[in-house]
């Protein structure tokens, strides 16, 4: 069986480092953006989601699962051809990008904030109330400071993940890592030395922060 | 000293509570007069924890009346009573529970001062040094810094009553504060509640402690399938009962019952 030769060469993207810098520039700006918008979403969302009020909850819980039911890259598609035409307005890649990212994982955190506050038991809201705790005091003094120490591990793991979620919006040509990868692989046709430096720049960012989140997981759990 | 009669420190009328199909409270009707120990004994399952939970609304009842000092409330189907209006009432009903309850996140000082702190609104200063002599009264001063993984089960409880005591409540509701505790653990959380009684604190036990609940209270009422079967003076109900749910609700306690004579410390 005869291997198949190649003569691996990375030098040529030296050239293209600018490139991968903005791609990544694009990257790191998508991920934080969207999370910071997630956050919001998601804080709202979870909280509200609490409410025993069905009228409220039953579009909150339409919006989490169609996020978080249907992949991403569908959304993204359909969000940038689809949606324009529905309520007819244009919305540019890099918009459209940022919203269903940020729709997307805030669906998610959502999900984290919801799970982290019912898991503290309903003690801890008999004793809050059987003091004079009004609702919205129990949530602040008792049941958020518990809650978001439960919340933080799932939090942090989500968030690692939207920055690899982000290479999806290259698909509608938004210049980030990915994108400027494809453009300098159909510039130079070597894709193998291209892919697998993008990926080591995702690995090199990713990997420091998945040993932060376990060192953190770690600490509060020894905290407990 | 008036001439009417004290009217009764907390009152219950006609209390009902359903839990979905479960009606597990059937017309409940119970006074507690100022400065009286009532015990509520009786089968698990039999509404006592409920009832109790009902006096500071934890529950709210679905039809009937719960009055603690001059708040009233006043359940009937379909109108539920406001955050804020439920809120007050409970400051003025100190609650007791069977787990403590305690919040993990704070030391067992920062437990004590959070009703003073959060909810009457005072300075850090005050609140500090209230909870620290509470903290003396219960006999844990030294434990003012530990948070509650780091007490014994007597402890935690110890400061749950303090934490309670903290918000100078009209009375106290104990909700089996005994049931989750090592025996040899038993006897410390009983002293407190025993000195509270001697202080003329007004206080409903739901209790399985009945040598205790014997010693202590000078009502006692047996409920069975959500409602009270018998009530009255412990030696009536204890000793003497005659509804026969109560005799055999009791036989199982026989060996506590012999031990009445001998209950006092």
């Amino acid at each position: 069986m005869a291997g198949i030769t190649y003569n691996w060469d990375f030098s040529f993207l030296w050239m293209y480092r600018w490139l991968l810098i903005e791609g990544l520039g694009f990257t790191l700006l998508y991920t934080l953006g969207s999370i910071a918008f997630g956050l919001i979403i998601g804080l709202l969302v979870g909280l509200l989601r609490l409410s025993r009020n069905w009228l409220l909850t039953l579009p909150l819980i339409a919006y989490i699962e169609a996020f978080r039911c249907t992949p991403l890259l569908v959304q993204i598609i359909w969000f940038y051809y689809a949606f324009p035409v529905l309520v007819g307005i244009d919305m540019p890649a890099v918009v459209a990008g940022m919203l269903v990212l940020s729709l997307y994982t805030g669906a998610f955190y959502a999900e984290i904030f919801r799970g982290g506050v019912i898991s503290i038991e309903r003690g801890q809201w008999d004793a809050a109330r059987a003091i004079g705790m009004r609702h919205i005091e129990v949530l602040r003094r008792v049941i958020l400071p518990q809650a978001i120490k439960r919340m933080i591990p799932p939090f942090l793991n989500q968030s690692i993940i939207q920055l690899k979620n982000t290479s999806l919006v290259s698909t509608i040509a938004v210049a980030d890592l990915l994108y400027q990868g494809q453009l300098i692989t159909s510039a130079t046709y070597r894709p193998l030395e291209t892919y697998t430096t993008v990926a080591m720049i995702y690995f090199v960012i990713l990997f420091p922060l998945t040993l932060f989140a376990q060192g953190v997981e770690h600490r509060l759990q020894r905290s407990d | 000293m008036s001439d009417a009669p004290a009217r009764a420190m907390i009152e219950v009328s006609d209390v009902w509570k359903a839990f979905g199909p479960l009606q597990v409270l059937k017309g409940i009707s119970l006074e507690v007069p100022k400065g009286s120990v009532v015990a509520l004994i009786g089968p698990s399952g039999s509404g006592k924890s409920t009832l109790l939970r009902c006096i500071n609304l934890l529950e709210l009842p679905d039809r009937g009346r719960v009055r603690v000092g001059d708040q009233l409330i006043d359940c009937a189907q379909g109108r539920l009573p406001r955050d804020r209006a439920l809120a007050s009432f409970r400051a003025r009903t100190g609650m007791v529970f069977q787990l403590f309850n305690l919040f993990p996140h704070m030391t067992a000082l920062e437990n004590v001062s959070a009703g003073p702190l959060f909810v009457k609104k005072w300075r850090a200063q005050e609140a500090k040094a209230a909870a620290m002599e509470l903290l003396a009264k219960v006999g844990l001063i030294d434990k003012a810094d530990a948070y509650p993984s780091h007490l014994s089960g007597g402890q935690r409880q110890r400061v749950a009553i303090a934490r309670a005591l903290a918000m100078s409540p009209e009375v106290i509701l104990f909700d089996e504060v005994t049931s989750a505790l090592d025996p040899e653990l038993v006897g410390e959380v009983l002293d407190v509640i025993r000195g509270l009684a001697e202080e003329g604190m007004t206080m409903v036990l739901v209790t399985h402690e009945m040598a205790f609940a014997h010693e202590l209270a000078r009502t006692v009422a047996f409920m069975s399938d959500g409602g009270i079967v018998e009530i009255g003076r412990p030696e009536e109900v204890m000793v003497r009962p005659q509804n026969p749910r109560t005799r055999a609700f009791l036989a199982r306690f026989h060996s506590s019952a012999r031990a009445f004579a001998g209950a006092a410390p």
